[in-house]
């Protein structure tokens, strides 16, 4: 090995050996200054952009500090759209849970080997191929003449899905304009990130504890309600912080399915763009990182984060 | 060998594996369907027209190019920016090191419009004019999680009684780092960096926001769903998207199974 050509190299790297804060101050200078400052600086520069307001006349930024776009953000629409999306966003996660559960239960205690390499792998490939299109792939579904309606007519069972879409509050012109349609979407978009954790808190579930109870003679619903649910906690609030989160943020989802009444994200994204009203924006993306803030110091007591 | 599974377990599951699966079926299926209007179902007819009508496409053909050149980019600033803090993550304990680590999977954590709309505030603070970069700089942000991820994850299994050794044995820091790390970080890297190229191609909230004019693939799809028009094109397109993320993911699923069986 021509050591030779690497001296210089080599007497640089002994040089960095010893002096240990300045190797330290060069390996963090390009992290550091990218996340710190530009994704922090981001966020601070967020905040800041929230005490600015519109000038009404001439629709520009005006830059002295007020209170008056905060005042816009706790009128009683803008509460309904926040109250809106968060429950939009418990009901994604509740029934992601339901969902997610005997999917996770049967990966991880039923199956070994090839079986259960191929099986997390059909979880994870929706997870990761492509956002846009599998949302696209279900206006395809709900469309008022598409696969769903079609289904339902063979089945003779057109009537049922009227009086669903007659059902206020869930219903709609057609299930790809309802929220029914936005919660199917929105669940099935999500699932895969409850499954992942949910999956390996059941892994590592003791197999002993489970027969001891059952020979100790609890029904298999006690046996989940005193022993496997506890256990998974962990796991089941790790997976929620991605199914609430992504829920509470999103608006290609409202805009594309559903009959866009406002979601938190649709309202940040309209404000910032049709708008233009970038402090009012801010001050509304204030708004899920609060609540997000919250969620995760809750999520953080019930051990979510070793989960993840 | 595992005991069987309940009956019902097993039903349970499966729909739920098809809840996750089907939908995308369509998403090929409608790719060949002769109805230019409308999503009817079943399709009245089948035809490979709109493949060609994709192809001659400027705007899509553009749209393309841009979206692979930004999650380059993107992709290889982020596997150095993630490498080099999942390196002084794991072997250095420093004041502020926990921030860091917060920091780095924030941008995932949080909703991808507060990365967006916080970006966007700065570009207007800064008054950076809206560019490539600007889509590079959005994309890298949240690609770095990922790259920090793989990479530490394989760190913490790696052990540090090489590095010594390596010294021991009279190796520079950089030989170490040449013939005992990389070796053995590499596959880490390569996997790290198929999923950030993957998520930075397929990103479209993140994109919105740091975007001036520009356009890329998944922004040609959303403007084309919000008002629709050349609905067969879309079906096309969305297909060319499903094949161009799955490549890498495939691929990084291989590898990593591969050396996780070594």
């Amino acid at each position: 090995m021509p050591f030779r050509e690497f001296s210089l190299i080599r007497r640089l790297s002994t040089y960095l050996y010893t002096r240990r804060r300045l190797r330290l101050a060069l390996l963090l200078a390009l992290p550091v200054g990218w996340l710190v400052v530009v994704y922090g600086g981001s966020l601070g520069s967020l905040l800041l952009n929230s005490f600015f307001q519109i000038d009404s006349f001439s629709g520009t930024i005006d830059r002295s500090p007020t209170l008056e776009t905060w005042r816009q953000v706790f009128t009683d629409a803008n509460m309904a759209v926040a109250g809106r999306t968060i429950g939009m966003a418990t009901a994604v996660t509740i029934a992601s849970i339901l969902i997610g559960f005997p999917l996770a239960y049967r990966i991880a205690r039923f199956t070994s080997g090839k079986a259960k390499t191929a099986l997390v792998l059909a979880v994870l490939i929706p997870l990761w191929s492509s956002y846009l299109v599998r949302v696209y792939a279900w206006k395809l579904l709900l469309a008022s003449e598409g696969v769903a309606a079609w289904f339902f007519n063979v089945l003779g069972a057109s009537s049922v899905l009227n009086w669903i879409l007659g059902l206020p509050l869930i219903g709609g012109p057609s299930l790809s304009t309802s929220s029914l349609g936005q919660f199917l979407v929105f669940t099935y978009i999500w699932l895969p990130y409850m499954v992942l954790p949910m999956q390996a808190a059941v892994e590592r579930l003791p197999e002993s504890l489970l027969e001891a109870s059952a020979d100790l003679g609890a029904s298999p619903a006690t046996t989940f309600r005193r022993i496997t649910w506890p256990l998974i906690l962990p796991g089941v609030a790790a997976g929620s912080i991605f199914t609430f989160s992504l829920t509470l943020g999103d608006y290609i989802i409202p805009t594309i399915i559903g009959n866009s009444s406002p979601f938190i994200g649709l309202a940040i994204y309209s404000q910032q763009g049709v708008a233009g009203n970038l402090p009012l924006a801010a001050a509304l993306a204030i708004i899920p990182v609060v609540v997000m803030g919250l969620y995760l110091t809750g999520a953080r007591k019930l051990g979510a984060f070793e989960a993840l | 060998m595992k005991a069987r599974a309940p009956r019902s377990l097993t039903v349970l599951a499966t729909a739920g594996l098809m809840y996750l699966h089907i939908p995308i079926l369509f998403v090929f299926l409608y790719a060949f369907t002769t109805e230019d209007a409308a999503f009817t179902f079943p399709p009245p007819g089948l035809t490979m027209r709109w493949f060609g009508v994709a192809a001659q496409n400027e705007d899509i053909r553009q749209a393309l190019g841009l979206s692979l050149m930004v999650a380059a980019v993107a992709t290889t600033t982020a596997l150095i920016l993630g490498t080099l803090a999942a390196g002084v993550v794991w072997r250095t304990k420093f004041f502020g090191r926990d921030t860091l680590s917060l920091f780095i999977v924030l941008p995932i954590a949080l909703p991808g419009i507060i990365t967006g709309i916080a970006l966007r505030s700065a570009i207007s603070i800064t008054g950076v004019s809206f560019s490539f970069w600007t889509l590079v700089i959005g994309h890298a942000t949240f690609c770095v999680a990922v790259a920090y991820n793989n990479v530490i994850a394989r760190m913490r299994r790696l052990n540090p009684n090489l590095l010594e050794a390596s010294a021991d044995l009279g190796a520079s820091g950089w030989q170490t780092f040449r013939y005992v790390l990389m070796p053995q970080l590499g596959s880490a890297i390569i996997t790290g960096g198929m999923l950030a190229f993957a998520l930075s191609f397929d990103e479209i909230i993140v994109t919105t926001f740091t975007a001036g004019n520009q356009q890329t693939l998944p922004i040609w799809i959303f403007s084309s769903l919000v008002r629709p028009r050349n609905r067969p094109v879309t079906n096309v397109v969305a297909l060319l998207v499903i094949a161009i993320t799955f490549v890498p993911i495939i691929l990084s699923q291989r590898f990593a199974a591969r050396t996780e069986n070594q």
